[in-house]
């Protein structure tokens, strides 16, 4: 019982912060919205038909990609949390009360990934306003293949963060691996199936890929049927396998730390 | 009375420095035990690891008699801590810093608004309670961290340099809430601090701590009668010449030289104030002030460690060499 609650204390925390800090959901608008419109639309006109699936034009075409692109970034950069708290002092607090490491380990890292949910939620609202087409029930079931995907990812960022433990390396660090997880997903253009070998042979190595995979069986429905990697099942499987592996090394890295 | 905490030859090292060397002590329940000493004499170390912070390298230790190291859950549900450096959420209200704390040792859901009313109350901080503890000022944030280290009824309250940084007003006041909790709450309280003051107002035993060692352990009346007697001050342009004639004519070699006067610890101040302004105006010595004062707990530090604990001061010169050493300057 004290576990659960001193977890749901911590997820309580992360989200409280989150939804106070008006600059970040704010500025949280911004990027998306550039990517599906400016680059989206633009590179979409530039390109004509090149990239384009019969009946999906290319900012539809990357939407998902868009949403894999805030969970990504979000959820790394919540790994920050663990840096402040430890700047500030409260993680003290934490570390010496009598909660295990993994409910503090696991409190933090659903708090963050609710943080990049609800992040990925402003997307799909960007993208309604935008009218690019997604379906209800791709929305509702984008929901917790949302949170399956940022489970690792906010994960990994924590792990980063408690082993760096500086904010400026913890920029750097970021910028080193953010960007390559990104452009190597299939997120702005298919990977996996592409003519470049050496590409597809690191992206299949990337989790990332298969989110963006699963995202866009669920948003874009039959017309991706020819770029699809493999069944959604199949994709699931292997983010969710990948979640548990972070977990268990994100708890081993709390165990450690002082 | 029991002894709520006990240690065995408790030590910890790091590397080759030994920040705390075999050190036992007995902190009996009730009191107020503090431990005194500079910078990096070893007390927050030993609060560390009593706190159940940092892993002893060798040694044992009870702490309401948990293991440290076999019980260590045990020993960090049954104990409170207030860091030396702030440990709050700032971007939380202080009520929700005490809600999470509440959660966090297992307080009963049904019993957490009492309490957390309560103490809010005792550390008067009822009408800031739902601002964002950002806001708050320094002793403030401090008094809320007091209150919380409280909120799960721990049965020993470790307190670490619970008043560094804080103005002399709110130093005062905070002296004042520690009392009243430990009345309030009947616990015991372990504090470390390197202000004299506090551990001579606030403490019932202190444990002086130099280099990971216990020097002397007492209670501060105690370790004021094992000193030699009183301080006399004195006040005049030509310290380091009256420093050496107090040496050589008169033979008081307990002398230093600190921020402008010479203080010459001797056992019957009275009798060698006159002797000493004897001495000055034989040699032409102009004398601005001479007054004398009652042992305090700086002094006892002197004694035991033949430094003064002020060593962010930098100006400790003792007795003969002190002359010396300025004399080749």
């Amino acid at each position: 019982m004290t576990e659960i609650r001193g977890f749901y204390t911590l997820w309580l925390r992360e989200v409280k912060r989150y939804l106070r800090d008006r600059t970040r959901i704010v500025s949280s608008f911004v990027q998306p919205l550039l990517w599906l419109v400016v680059f989206g639309a633009g590179i979409g006109a530039a390109i004509g038909r090149g990239l384009q699936i019969p009946g999906v034009d290319y900012q539809q075409l990357i939407f998902p990609g868009i949403v894999a692109q805030t969970l990504l970034f979000t959820s790394m950069f919540m790994g920050i949390s663990v840096i402040w708290d430890r700047d500030f002092g409260f993680l003290k607090e934490i570390l010496v009360s009598p909660i295990s490491r993994f409910s503090l380990f696991l409190g933090k890292m659903f708090g963050d990934s609710t943080d990049a949910l609800i992040q990925g939620v402003i997307v799909f609202a960007i993208a309604f306003v935008l009218r690019i087409h997604f379906s209800l029930v791709a929305f509702l079931v984008c929901l917790p293949l949302m949170l399956l995907i940022t489970i690792g990812l906010v994960s990994v960022g924590l792990i980063i963060a408690s082993a760096i433990g500086s904010l400026e390396s913890f920029g750097a660090v970021q910028s080193f691996i953010n960007l390559p997880l990104f452009f190597l997903s299939g997120a702005l253009f298919p990977v996996v199936g592409s003519n470049i070998q050496w590409l597809e042979i690191v992206a299949r190595f990337n989790p990332l890929t298969y989110g963006v995979d699963a995202l866009k069986i669920v948003i874009l429905g039959m017309s991706y049927a020819p770029l699809q990697i493999q069944p959604l099942y199949v994709d699931v499987a292997i983010v969710g396998a990948f979640d548990l592996v972070m977990i268990a090394l994100g708890t081993w890295m709390f165990t450690r730390m002082k | 009375m029991d002894n709520v905490i006990e240690t065995k030859q408790l030590t910890k090292a790091f590397g080759s420095l030994k920040a705390v060397d075999k050190l036992d002590i007995n902190v009996k329940a009730g009191e107020i035990f503090g431990l005194l000493g500079p910078n990096g004499a070893g007390k927050t170390t030993t609060i560390s690891m009593l706190c159940t912070i940092l892993k002893p390298t060798s040694g044992s230790a009870k702490v309401n008699g948990f293991d440290l190291v076999k019980e260590a859950n045990q020993v960090r549900k049954s104990i409170g801590i207030v860091f030396q450096d702030p440990s709050i959420d700032d971007r939380m209200t202080g009520r929700e810093n005490l809600y999470m704390h509440a959660n966090l040792y297992g307080v009963p859901t049904s019993e957490q608004k009492e309490r957390i009313d309560r103490v809010l109350k005792l550390v008067e901080l009822e009408e800031r309670a739902n601002d964002l503890m950002r806001t708050y000022s320094g002793g403030m944030r401090r008094r809320l961290e007091l209150g919380r280290g409280l909120i799960h009824y721990p049965r020993v309250l470790f307190l670490d340099e619970p008043t560094v940084g804080l103005d002399p007003q709110t130093r005062d006041h905070i002296w004042t809430y520690i009392r009243e909790l430990k009345e309030a709450h009947d616990i015991t309280i372990v504090l470390t601090t390197h202000y004299m003051d506090e551990a001579d107002k606030l403490c019932d035993r202190i444990g002086i701590m130099d280099y990971g060692k216990i020097i002397s352990l007492d209670a501060p009346s105690k370790l004021k009668e094992t000193l030699e007697g009183d301080v006399v001050i004195v006040k005049s342009p030509k310290l380091d010449v009256l420093a050496f004639l107090v040496t050589t004519k008169l033979g008081l070699t307990k002398t230093r030289v600190v921020d402008g006067t010479l203080e010459v610890t001797v056992r019957q101040g009275k009798s060698v104030m006159p002797r000493i302004m004897e001495l000055a105006i034989h040699n032409d010595i102009f004398i601005d002030s001479i007054l004398l004062r009652e042992p305090n707990l700086e002094d006892v530090f002197l004694h035991y460690t033949g430094r003064n604990i002020r060593v962010d001061s930098g100006r400790e010169l003792h007795g003969f060499s002190a002359i010396k050493r300025r004399q080749i300057k």
